[in-house]
């Protein structure tokens, strides 16, 4: 039996299920850390190397750039996290029914973007 | 019957596990780092600086830094894989991505253990 499916790769037309958005964020927020671990390195580098280069530190995460850019990364490393724990569970054989699977999905998107809106009010 | 085995290098399941390995050793760090920021916040460079110099803390960091690095690793291999379809190519990109994560490392070692 074959069944007419809507066959097209692009990009801004396929539309995802939560599962797969949850999935695809995955990637993206995982691909986003790795990119800027210099950054976080020489971070936490400063932070510990003297007394001298704590200041710089502190003057460095005071920058609203990098401080965008650190809620950003934020939010990479929650949706990471989150996200990870559901595959771990999945893995597992816990919630793969289609209902509990999109509703751990929505669960992941919304606990990962409020813990970064409150974390990222507080350090700012 | 013959028994054989049809698959190639056997490195996936091994990957996979490392990735799963990995992944809890870190979101165990995640959780010790959360307890101690609540129970005892280091609020300056003194306090901040005496949480890494407890060995415990050191081996605890380096753990987790190690395994961020394996795990960046598979991850990153994984993206390569699925994108860059050219051979060399993707060949030169997992060399640079794997020089770069034992650069980390070195650098990690460095951070902790000057402290």
């Amino acid at each position: 039996m074959t069944r007419q499916r809507p066959k097209y790769l692009d990009l801004l037309k396929i539309r995802l299920p939560l599962p797969g958005l949850v999935s695809i964020l995955h990637r993206i927020s995982g691909f986003g850390l790795f990119l800027f671990l210099p950054l976080l390195l020489w971070l936490f580098h400063s932070s510990l190397a003297s007394p001298d280069s704590y200041v710089h530190y502190r003057n460095a995460i005071a920058n609203p750039l990098v401080k965008l850019v650190l809620i950003g990364l934020l939010w990479a490393f929650l949706h990471h996290l989150c996200a990870g724990l559901r595959f771990l569970a999945l893995d597992m054989h816990y919630g793969t029914d289609l209902p509990t699977a999109r509703n751990s999905s929505r669960a992941v998107l919304i606990v990962s973007i409020l813990l970064t809106i409150v974390l990222g009010v507080l350090v700012w | 019957m013959v028994r054989r085995i049809i698959v190639g290098a056997h490195y996936g399941l091994r990957d996979w596990l490392v990735q799963r390995v990995s992944a809890v050793v870190m979101a165990l760090y995640t959780l010790l780092f959360v307890v101690i920021l609540i129970a005892a916040p280091p609020r300056h460079y003194g306090a901040w600086k005496a949480l890494f110099a407890a060995q415990p803390m050191k081996l605890a960091t380096f753990l987790f830094l190690v395994s961020l690095f394996l795990h960046a690793w598979i991850g990153l291999r994984d993206i390569l894989m699925d994108y860059i379809q050219p051979t060399g190519l993707r060949l030169g990109l997992q060399v640079l991505v794997i020089l770069a994560l034992v650069a980390y490392a070195g650098w990690s070692l460095q951070i902790l253990w000057s402290v």
